[in-house]
């Protein structure tokens, strides 16, 4: 297989045949900060915080593979600006009450926040109505967290190969939506797993929570991307 | 030179962040060297006595005393910020604004089962509760913002500081917390 040359911001780069710009970053040391990209899942693109630039077109960088020669901007004051923008729309559009969540300091939404020092979004609130669905034995959705990454959809499958999760209804009224039976059948690890890849508190494991002091939490010390950045 | 002014207030907040304030340690012998405090629960003077400088406002707006209050603040104080996730989004309190205000009352009146006289308090001399809990730059224009629940104490120094300085900010990343 032979490397592919490119660039990101000047920097020279090389990635392997079929990579996308995020994963070919990564393995440069450049971040490009993501939200609803996970390792080992099919890229959406859905959040679109990863946007860089290419050829003078924004782009999202979790579902565009490299090409030789491609020349990327990934940390102009511009995308950076817009990224920002992206994570305070994120902010007021749902109901993100960072205090009373048991996901705070691991919430990779929140932890973008501290990166890009959100320190009130652009934005006025809209303290939309959602609904919290604790139905499931195992696990609960709460709504008002939901970013609507699709992580779980992608990621979370029955023994037999069904959805757990699903996505219902339309436009502004869409909303992620679980399959109680399923849930039900998923065992802990599963569970664990499910609450694991969701990126905010919109998911999580019954009956535990608040196991991990304030301080030595995932986001807590350093930045999200950090470990990246080289 | 007379020294800066400095007021502030808890709305629909919890004081923990006038906590927070005073969790800067011995620092505070250098803020009463650095600032005057006019109208503030520190000092306990209720009333404007003179135009300020600086008001930091902790706590959103619950209800219509807490609006008069920040307009008053606004008024009255030349740069105004709002200090910590409940003045910045509304906060705990804001949990309520999902649930019609009815709903709300009849809960905490009615149906509570450890209430007696079961009437919903109707009184002139009570504020009205709003409709919904508003963060504070949605009802006066707010200057700067200090997230955290409460904001670290060395984050309000280092926004004090760096404002009577006439500075940017410099924060270190665990400094900017929304918990």
């Amino acid at each position: 297989m032979s490397d592919i040359k490119f660039t990101i911001d000047g920097k020279e780069c090389s990635a392997k045949s079929g990579q996308t710009i995020v994963e070919a970053a990564k393995d440069n040391g450049v971040y490009i900060p993501t939200l609803c990209h996970f390792d080992g899942l099919k890229p959406a693109g859905t959040c679109r915080i990863c946007t860089v630039k290419v050829g003078g077109r924004n782009m999202a960088a979790c579902t565009t593979p490299v090409t030789s020669g491609m020349v990327v901007e990934n940390k102009t004051p511009e995308l950076e600006d817009f990224r920002k923008a992206i994570i305070e729309m994120l902010f007021v559009e749902g109901n993100h009450m960072c205090p009373t969540c048991e996901k705070s300091g691991n919430c990779e939404l929140q932890a973008l926040g501290y990166r890009y020092q959100m320190m009130v979004p652009r934005f006025p609130f809209l303290f939309p109505k959602r609904a919290v669905d604790a139905s499931s034995p195992k696990l609960y959705i709460d709504k008002n967290r939901c970013v609507q990454c699709l992580r779980c959809v992608r990621g979370i499958t029955s023994a037999d190969g069904r959805k757990v999760f699903g996505l219902v209804m339309r436009g502004g009224h869409a909303q992620i939506s679980m399959d109680n039976e399923l849930a039900a059948q998923l065992s802990d690890a599963e569970a664990l797993k499910a609450m694991e890849l969701c990126p905010v508190g919109a998911i999580l494991r019954k009956e535990v929570g608040y196991a991990v002091p304030i301080g030595k939490r995932k986001y807590d010390k350093a930045p999200i991307g950090s470990e990246i950045e080289k | 030179m007379s020294k800066p002014v400095v007021a502030t207030a808890s709305l629909a907040g919890c004081f923990g962040c006038h906590m927070s304030l005073l969790d800067i340690d011995d620092r505070i012998l250098q803020l009463i060297e650095l600032v005057e405090f006019n109208k503030s629960p520190i000092d306990d003077i209720k009333t404007f006595t003179k135009q300020c400088d600086i008001g930091l406002i902790e706590g959103g707006c619950c209800n219509s005393e807490n609006v008069e209050n920040l307009l008053n603040f606004r008024k009255n104080c030349k740069i105004l910020i709002s200090v910590g996730e409940c003045a910045i989004m509304g906060g705990l309190p804001a949990m309520r604004n999902d649930i019609p205000v009815e709903e709300c009352l009849r809960e905490a009146y009615i149906n509570c089962p450890t209430v007696d006289d079961n009437i919903i308090p109707n009184d002139d001399e009570l504020p009205m509760i709003l409709d919904k809990v508003y963060p504070c730059h949605h009802v006066v224009k707010i200057d700067y913002y200090l997230p955290g629940c409460p904001p670290r104490a060395d984050l309000i120094w280092e926004a004090l500081v760096a404002l009577l300085e006439g500075r940017e900010l410099n924060l270190p990343y665990e400094v900017v917390k929304f918990d």
